[in-house]
């Protein structure tokens, strides 16, 4: 600390001290206030107009030219009544399919990613760098070719699943090779599942691409977090008596959990808008049945090119996420500072 | 240790499931038997990583442009066709791998430094200041963090649209939206934000700076305060220990933070591929998404395959180099407890 020294006006003035927190966030602010909030103002605006693609060219300036009619909340009445022109539209079956794609995802890598990473803490473990390193190849391999090569893998005609499920059948004595349609067939395998919606095995295909993609950051969080719980909590409970399976359920678990929670909340909220693999992947097809919000968005834009739509579209998700948000952020208190 | 032979007599079984937790109080004497079945788990797992990517790999050593028609999972064939074709002539336009790679650079390393440079000061003052409207602030600031980039896709493209630099003929410029040319005369653009790396990656950072702000607040809650007032003390002004005490004490966070923004940025291809139109300011992984069709037969797999490594593989080495450090960020956060 030599090189501070005391300075004249150390006592600063009230308002240097109240204006500072400002002054800290100003940059952030200006730069969001122009990329962030100035388009999402502009989409609040849009979605309750009928803005088409010829109005496009009119760019920024177009809201005020006129030429755009008001509709009301038309936009917003179609997408919740489904009165919107495309097919196998239901906004609520895509809302609870959404959340349930991304509650099922995050309760199948949090489990697997804690076990995993309880696996590779084992000491003594061989070649134990090894794995750490091979385990964490599929976080850093792009979403899109991990969705490219999955839907590859699943192909009906020559897939590699269908094939090592071939494999795996004829070992226990049939003969015809399968066939699962794994991408197009829209009967759900279990029709209880889900109420209000068909699960298609497009679904199970996700699921079984998405865990591949998805436990091992969680594994990446449940190693650090193994790594820094004390390690004479472990020899006190060996020397009253605990066993090994007590050790894990009431020292390992309790003190993973501060880690673990605002881990699965970031899976979760990454699942719930994981645009880039489900669009890849599927689509959102068999007949939308795998479509989640993002990709529905994207379509409106992309395809379907109901401006208008899209912008009311993408308010709703706006209005979904900040409840997502609060709620987990009380979970987690993220936002809450370090006195606190 | 005498630990574990309270248990010799059980099942097998049972034993396993017991496996220790903690990692340290089994001693180093992991009896054989366990050790080759939790090898067997291991390689197991191992397996089911390595399935797709080997599946990859084999593709791009392959000289055929059609998938597999059996599950190849070791290379047959060692060709370097494609990884030839796709160094000499990633895509049907005139375009090299070097510009592409440089384009994705300039991309990824921009977006990620300037995100970073913003958010470091945000994220010191929601850790460290109480003041009003805080909490509503940072809802403002970590909701884009859930609000997928899509959703703003078109008014950020009209933002960047508007603009544009035109000639207007006789040596006149226009820097619109400031200045237009006269009524009655198209000029002609000569650049237009909307269509440059540069308009894209202002785009971009709107996605990155809200992650960065979450990544750096994690980690500056975790520094003690005790070091701040310590420096307070000694008559340090609230700047100077932002600069002279925190700062410091977060480079390996910075970093890790920069280097996952660099990682996403490096692998988007969304945004530029709506924004941009000219094949000379195209990105690697745009070149990825451009090869795959609609349907599998379209997808020239081996090119494909080879792309994505090279895409891929670049971070892949860095993420396993920084492993360490990228663990102790994203858990930093979380375990302060």
């Amino acid at each position: 600390m030599a090189t501070l020294t005391a300075s004249p006006g150390k006592k600063s003035s009230h308002f240097g001290r109240t204006a500072l927190p400002y002054l800290y966030l100003f940059p952030a602010f200006l730069v969001m206030a122009v990329i962030t909030f100035y388009p999402l103002l502009y989409q609040v605006v849009v979605s309750f107009t009928d803005f088409q693609t010829k109005d496009l060219r009119l760019g920024l300036a177009g809201l005020n030219t006129g030429v755009l009619h008001w509709i009301g909340a038309k936009n917003y009445i179609d997408i919740l009544t489904g009165g919107l022109p495309v097919q196998n539209f239901e906004f609520f079956r895509i809302l609870i399919y959404n959340f349930w794609w991304a509650i099922t995802t995050t309760m199948t890598h949090v489990p697997a990613g804690i076990l995993i990473a309880v696996l590779l803490n084992t000491q003594g473990l061989w070649l134990k760098k090894i794995y750490r390193a091979i385990f964490i190849l599929p976080v850093v391999v792009p979403p899109l070719v991990v969705a490219t090569v999955w839907k590859n893998i699943f192909d009906d005609q020559y897939g590699a699943m269908n094939q090592f499920l071939t494999f795996v059948t004829h070992f226990f004595g049939a003969v015809d090779p399968v066939h699962l349609r794994w991408m197009t067939e829209y009967a759900p395998p279990i029709p209880w599942l889900l109420p209000g919606g068909p699960l298609p095995l497009a679904y199970y295909a996700m699921m079984i691409a998405n865990f591949w993609l998805g436990w091992p950051f969680m594994v990446v969080v449940a190693t650090g977090a193994l790594q820094s719980i004390p390690k004479d909590l472990y020899e006190a409970a060996e020397i009253d008596g605990a066993t090994n399976a007590q050790q894990f359920w009431n020292i390992t678990l309790p003190l993973l959990r501060p880690a673990m929670i605002p881990a699965s909340i970031y899976g979760f909220t990454t699942s719930f808008n994981l645009f880039s693999f489900v669009y890849f992947m599927t689509g959102g097809g068999p007949a939308r049945s795998t479509e989640i919000l993002v990709t529905f968005a994207y379509d409106l834009v992309r395809n379907l090119r109901l401006f208008g739509a899209a912008a009311a579209f993408a308010v709703i998700i706006f209005g979904i996420s900040l409840v997502v948000f609060l709620i987990t952020n009380r979970i987690t208190r993220a936002t809450s500072t370090y006195t606190e | 240790m005498a630990t574990n032979a309270k248990y010799q007599n059980k099942n097998v079984i049972i034993r396993f499931f017991n496996m220790n937790t903690s990692g340290e109080t089994a001693g180093r004497d992991l009896p054989l038997w366990r050790q080759l079945l939790l090898q067997l788990l291991t390689l197991i797992i191992t397996l089911e990583v390595l399935f797709p990517i080997m599946y990859i790999v084999t593709m791009s050593l392959s000289s055929k442009t059609t998938p597999p028609s059996t599950l190849q999972l070791i290379p047959q064939e060692f060709s370097p066709v494609a990884f030839q074709q796709v160094l000499s002539r990633p895509t049907a336009n005139p375009v090299s791998f070097l510009e592409l790679l440089r384009n994705s650079f300039f991309l990824s390393f921009g977006v990620g430094a300037v995100a970073l440079l913003v958010a470091v000061s945000a994220a010191y003052a929601f850790s460290r200041f109480q003041f009003k409207m805080r909490q509503v602030m940072m809802v403002l600031v970590f909701i884009p963090l859930l609000m997928p980039a899509v959703g703003l896709a078109t008014p950020l493209y009209l933002l960047m649209n508007s603009f544009r630099i035109a000639d207007c003929g006789k040596g006149i410029m226009a820097f619109i939206p400031i200045t237009t040319c006269a009524v009655g005369v198209t000029g002609k653009v000569l650049f237009n934000l909307r269509d440059s790396l540069l308009g894209v990656g202002i785009a971009m950072v709107a996605g990155a700076l809200p992650f960065a702000v979450w990544n750096l607040k994690g980690y500056l809650d975790t520094i003690p305060k005790e070091l701040e007032e310590a420096a307070k003390i000694d008559g340090a002004d609230a700047n100077q220990v932002f600069f002279l005490i925190v700062l410091p004490l977060a480079v390996p966070q910075l970093a890790v933070t920069f280097f996952l923004g660099f990682m996403g940025h490096w692998q988007e291809f969304a945004l530029p591929w709506l924004f941009l139109s000219k094949p000379g300011d195209y990105t690697l992984a745009m070149t990825l998404y451009n090869m795959t069709g609609q349907y599998a037969s379209s997808v020239p797999w081996n090119r494909f395959a080879a792309m994505a490594v090279i895409v891929a593989l670049p971070v892949a080495v860095i993420y396993i180099a920084l492993q360490k450090y990228i663990t102790g960020g994203l858990t930093a956060g979380a375990v302060k407890g």
